[in-house]
């Protein structure tokens, strides 16, 4: 494992500069993010713009801009805040911990769309009042 | 030191040496920023549930269409789109600063610190304009069976359902002389506020434009909560951003880390600073993408 030979050969000396810290990289990760944000932007607007009912190609639209947001994620932590450049004992006390994103993200939303399920089915009046109306497309259609 | 880590070169965790070879403050910099990931992650979360359980939720290309000095034009996204630019060129001066710091350049820590606290005001101003329109940006809005002029507040929101020509037609007699005036007075200015408000209240009624009217239900009453709230703490993390940013540039002007020999105060500034757009990268996803 390389990873570990490098820990053993590195030594003490905190002011370390991070071997790949050089001004292209900079910029280059720069061109990455607006890239990134841009195309978020244009399935962003694209939803707005189809005006689509909650249907797949609308989750799958969302979905895709939240992988690119989770990708600029990876991006400014691994490059801009140097983590990437760290040795893997602080990478690992970072990001672990962070893995219970994945069950507290999971649980919440269910959570959420199960109360909704439920309120729908016992409580009609809930459901008249905030189901959008039919109405909206034949309108903005005159 | 040296014959110590010889001692134990093969373990990291055996003493002697830092097992995470940083520093002390920027580990705990670290740690803390991990908890604040778990504050806004939770945040967020929760925002997300409400989310989940409503049939209705505002959209966001409807709510965020404005841009300071164009009036009504219909720009989705666009204002918002222009903050995000701002705070990922500024966490790119930040990555520069902290770069000239790692060869001790003062002068270039400096000038890119400095483009830095530009950014990061920029982006409050940029979020103040926007808190601004939509507190005081009213619309036209059904509740209880009249139309009212609402902002987005904290407990009110006007971006409901649409309502259609039929019921707006029974609201509009219900509603007040004010309401109505306003409404007419958007787009006809052939007679003062005043002098509309003072007329009869059918003759009021027919000058209402209906055609041109969208009206709306109010919205979801967690959306000003969330919106305000959410956004509102990120704010305050890039405030706070600044305000450090501003001190680390005076110490560095003064000469502080040149002294010290190193530019380690500037690396756990940046790594805040970067947080603060990392951060911005999901509230921007939650709030204004999805």
């Amino acid at each position: 494992m390389s990873a570990e030979q490098q820990n053993v050969s590195a030594e003490v000396s905190f002011p370390h500069e991070p071997p790949t810290d050089n001004v292209k990289r900079i910029w280059k990760t720069f061109w990455i993010l607006l890239i990134i944000t841009i195309i978020e932007l244009g399935l962003g607007l694209l939803i707005h713009a189809l005006d689509l009912p909650d249907d797949l190609t609308r989750l799958l639209l969302k979905g895709t801009i939240i992988i690119l947001s989770l990708a600029k994620a990876y991006f400014i932590v691994s490059i801009f805040m140097h983590l990437g450049d760290e040795i893997r004992n602080l990478i690992l006390t970072i990001v672990i911990p962070l893995m219970l994103f994945i069950w507290f993200i999971i649980a919440f939303i269910l959570d959420g769309d199960s109360y909704k399920h439920l309120r729908n089915k016992y409580d009609k009046h809930f459901l008249e009042r905030t189901t959008e109306l039919p109405v909206k497309k034949a309108e903005q259609a005159k | 030191m040296a014959t110590t880590a010889t001692m134990h070169q093969t373990k990291w965790w055996s003493g002697g040496k830092s097992p995470f070879n940083v520093e002390y403050g920027k580990l705990m910099m670290w740690y803390f920023l991990m908890s604040d990931t778990f504050t806004f992650g939770a945040f967020l979360i929760s925002y997300g549930t409400i989310r989940f359980s409503q049939n209705f939720w505002p959209n966001p290309g409807d709510v965020f269409n404005t841009f300071p000095f164009t009036g009504e034009a219909n720009l989705p996204l666009a204002f918002v789109s222009l903050m995000t630019f701002i705070l990922i060129m500024s966490s790119v001066t930040m990555v520069l600063a902290v770069h000239e710091g790692h060869h001790g350049n003062k002068k270039g820590v400096v000038k890119w610190l400095a483009w830095t606290i530009v950014g990061g005001l920029a982006f409050l101003s940029c979020q103040a304009w926007e808190w601004t329109h939509m507190l005081t940006g009213e619309h036209p809005t059904l509740i209880n069976g009249h139309i009212e002029m609402i902002a987005q507040t904290v407990t009110h929101s006007p971006w409901g359902r649409h309502v259609d020509q039929g019921a707006i037609l029974d609201a509009l007699k219900s509603t007040s002389p004010d309401v109505l005036a306003k409404l007419v007075y958007e787009h006809n200015h052939t007679m003062s506020l005043a002098q509309l408000t003072a007329l009869p209240h059918d003759q009021l009624m027919n000058m209402v434009n209906i055609s041109e009217l969208h009206i709306r239900e109010a919205g979801p009453v967690a959306f000003g909560g969330f919106f305000f709230g959410i956004t509102g703490f990120h704010g305050f993390h890039v405030f706070s951003g600044v305000i450090v940013n501003l001190i680390m540039l005076i110490m560095t002007n003064n000469g502080v880390f040149e002294r010290r020999g190193h530019y380690l105060m500037i690396e756990k500034a940046g790594l805040y600073w970067h947080f603060v757009d990392l951060v911005w990268v999901f509230v921007f996803l939650c709030f204004y993408l999805i």
